[in-house]
């Protein structure tokens, strides 16, 4: 999962980065059981974040919520007896002795029961708010996931590329980053959204359908691509003229080779920097996109949507609005707090700011 | 200096013509938006719809078609598909409630940004600074529309001290324009605030070792004029030039969804409800300003900056 950024698989690349200038030796020089001498930059970085106790309790707030969302059929079929798009609209339901509608017949719905049928009220549709919550969590995280996976790994290729080769191939894709940059996020995200949604994408053989998660979640890792490609490239301009790749370019390496033993390792941090900030971001943007309808496509639930259908009803049943928006918001904090501990725990100047 | 603003200018150039393609591209290709049909009508015959899109271009080939479209986008005669009207007027009557909607949170979320980033810098590691990460950090995960549902709910409705919304022309009544607009305003600076003094906080941290905030110190000045003379107008630079891109976005229609909750009847609320109603050239044009509106201040300040500082023009 995303949110374990400096796991065991990038220890090794960890191990390359504390001696650059000559891999191997620093493989060979510092194995796994060795003490202080030949710690790794990851390794350390996993102790700092280790003591940041309020980044990680953040970062368990949104790995709780990712579990819980995770339950929602569970919870669906066990606990409420309902689906995310089942309508009870007519029914009633008995609150603590007295029975009650659903929906009242003026089309109020029915606020927060604190049972298990209906725990967070209904919507205006007589829907269980609770089981949409936890459908449209899923959904929502799903894409913020999704699409941080698509964003990191197009904007790694893509910057690495126009970085490493400079010249007319650099020429031609930073131009594009900063065609899809200048647009703000959300209106091109709305652009597309709008003609995706609809129509659902062709792409040779495969073809997406309209309402599938798949669209949302490429627009918005689509979306994001400058953002990190832009620091990525910078990054790789400086990292080429250094001495261990003129070396690795004289024992007969190809560009191929190169970029991806050499310089990517090298780019490990940055990109573990950039992980939660694209989850974070990406849940807000699917949040907007649903909530102005170029998203997630009704009936299906997502956060987004949840809210801006219940904004209509605002004063009437502020539980619409609340619930799903707390709950977001809560989500966002957690990996957005966490993602700032990750920061400070690989940034060695961090420990020097916080001095101050 | 000369060589670097033309440089800047043509690559600026090539980028706008590029936006003016991409934009026109995603929106020919929305589907069941056959604009022919939708401007003909529900009953029209297979005749008339075939004359409609001849009168309108929509048969020629389609670098035909952009060109037509871009020559009515810079001549400003634009007609929007559902209503018939002229697109670019309709943007112009949006524009004052953007505008004050733009200049008000400007004004709001850099004061505050620049305050609140201060005070971190100046704390930092202490239990305040700690304090306002957190808090910046709430700022940055909530979304426009929750903070404005909430704000609405408490302040408008359980506590009905503002209005439920709705735009008054400064005009009108400067009041009411002034009541009407508080709520978006501190709606729309809430993630700014959060993302400005982060970014403040850690550019002044930055500057604070340096050598010649060392040297300041040593030749006596007070801990606040270092602070204020030579740390905190370096460190303004970077915030400075991000002000001058969000601006431009909002005032493109980027504030669309504080315009939507508030229904303010701004540009971006415009956009939205072109959107909904798959209303193609409001769309459009308005995505592709607030684009021009971000290019520009880019260019902008990134000659504003090789003005400043040599180091940038002879290297680049």
């Amino acid at each position: 999962m995303a949110t374990q950024p400096a796991g065991t698989s990038q220890e090794h690349g960890g191990l390359r980065l504390a001696g650059e200038a000559d891999p191997d030796l620093a493989g060979e020089g510092a194995g796994e059981g060795q003490p202080t001498a030949g710690v790794g930059p990851y390794r350390l970085a996993l102790r700092r974040l280790r003591r940041n106790h309020v980044a990680l309790a953040f970062g368990v707030i949104f790995l709780l919520v990712v579990a819980v969302s995770a339950a929602a059929p569970l919870y669906s079929r066990y606990i409420a007896h309902t689906g995310p798009n089942d309508n009870h609209i007519t029914e009633t339901i008995t609150v603590s002795g007295h029975s009650e509608n659903v929906v009242s017949t003026t089309g109020i719905p029915i606020g927060p029961t604190w049972h298990s049928r209906f725990f967070f009220g209904a919507d205006q549709n007589g829907r269980d708010v609770a089981v949409r919550l936890l459908y449209g969590g899923r959904a929502s995280l799903e894409i913020g996931l999704l699409a941080a996976v698509i964003t990191t790994v197009l904007a790694t290729i893509v910057g690495t590329t126009a970085g490493y080769f400079r010249g007319a191939v650099d020429g031609i894709l930073a131009r594009v980053m900063d065609v899809i940059w200048a647009y703000p996020p959300l209106l091109l995200g709305i652009a597309l959204g709008t003609s995706l949604a609809l129509g659902g994408l062709k792409f040779g053989p495969l073809t997406i359908r309209g309402n599938s998660l798949f669209i949302p979640a490429l627009i918005i890792g689509f979306v994001y691509v400058p953002w990190v490609g832009k620091p990525i490239r910078g990054q790789v301009l400086s990292l080429r003229e250094r001495e261990f790749i003129d070396a690795a370019r004289t024992q007969g390496m190809g560009h191929v080779r190169i970029m991806t033993s050499e310089v990517l390792p090298n780019l490990g941090s940055t990109i573990v920097v950039f992980i939660p900030l694209i989850i974070a971001n990406a849940i807000l943007l699917e949040a907007a996109l649903s909530f102005l309808g170029a998203g997630v496509q009704p009936p299906n639930p997502s956060w987004g949507t949840m809210i801006g259908e219940g904004l209509q009803l605002l004063t009437a049943a502020p539980h619409l609005v609340l619930v799903p928006g707390l709950t977001l918001v809560l989500a966002v904090v957690g990996i957005n707090v966490f993602g700032d501990g990750v920061r400070d725990a690989l940034d060695p100047r961090a420990q020097v700011r916080l001095q101050h | 200096m000369g060589r670097f603003a033309v440089r800047r200018v043509a690559s600026m150039v090539l980028v706008l013509f590029a936006i003016t393609v991409l934009t026109f591209l995603i929106f020919q290709k929305i589907p069941n938006g056959d604009p022919a049909l939708r401007l003909a009508g529900r009953t029209a015959s297979p005749e008339n719809i075939a004359s409609v899109r001849h009168t309108w271009g929509l048969d020629r080939p389609i670098w035909d078609q952009y060109l037509i479209t871009m020559q009515k986008v810079f001549t400003g005669s634009v007609i929007s598909y559902t209503q018939r009207i002229n697109v670019i007027d309709q943007i112009r009557r949006g524009l004052p409630a953007t505008v004050s909607l733009a200049v008000g949170a400007g004004v709001i979320w850099l004061f505050w940004g620049i305050v609140l980033g201060m005070v971190s810098a100046v704390k930092a590691g202490r239990f305040s600074d700690r304090a306002l990460a957190v808090l910046s950090l709430t700022g940055i995960s909530t979304p426009v529309f929750v903070v404005g549902a909430i704000l609405l709910y408490v302040l408008a409705f359980l506590l009905p001290i503002f209005p439920n919304g709705g735009y008054v022309p400064i005009t009108q009544d400067p009041f009411q324009w002034f009541w009407h607009l508080v709520l978006p305003w501190l709606t729309l600076s809430v993630l700014f605030i959060g993302f400005y003094s982060r970014v403040l906080r850690s550019t002044m941290l930055d500057t604070m070792g340096d050598d010649y905030v060392r040297t300041a110190r040593a030749k006596g000045l007070s801990e606040r004029r270092v602070l204020v003379r030579h740390v905190l107008r370096t460190s303004l630079i970077p915030i400075v030039s991000l002000w001058g891109l969000d601006f431009a976005a909002v005032i493109g229609g980027g504030a669309i969804i504080t315009e939507t909750v508030f229904n303010l009847q701004g540009v971006g609320q415009y956009a939205a409800q072109s959107i909904q109603s798959l209303d193609v050239p409001p769309v459009l044009v308005i995505v592709m300003f607030a684009a021009f509106a971000v290019v520009l201040l880019a260019a902008l300040i990134d000659i504003l900056y090789a003005y400043l500082d040599p180091r940038i023009r002879l290297s680049g």
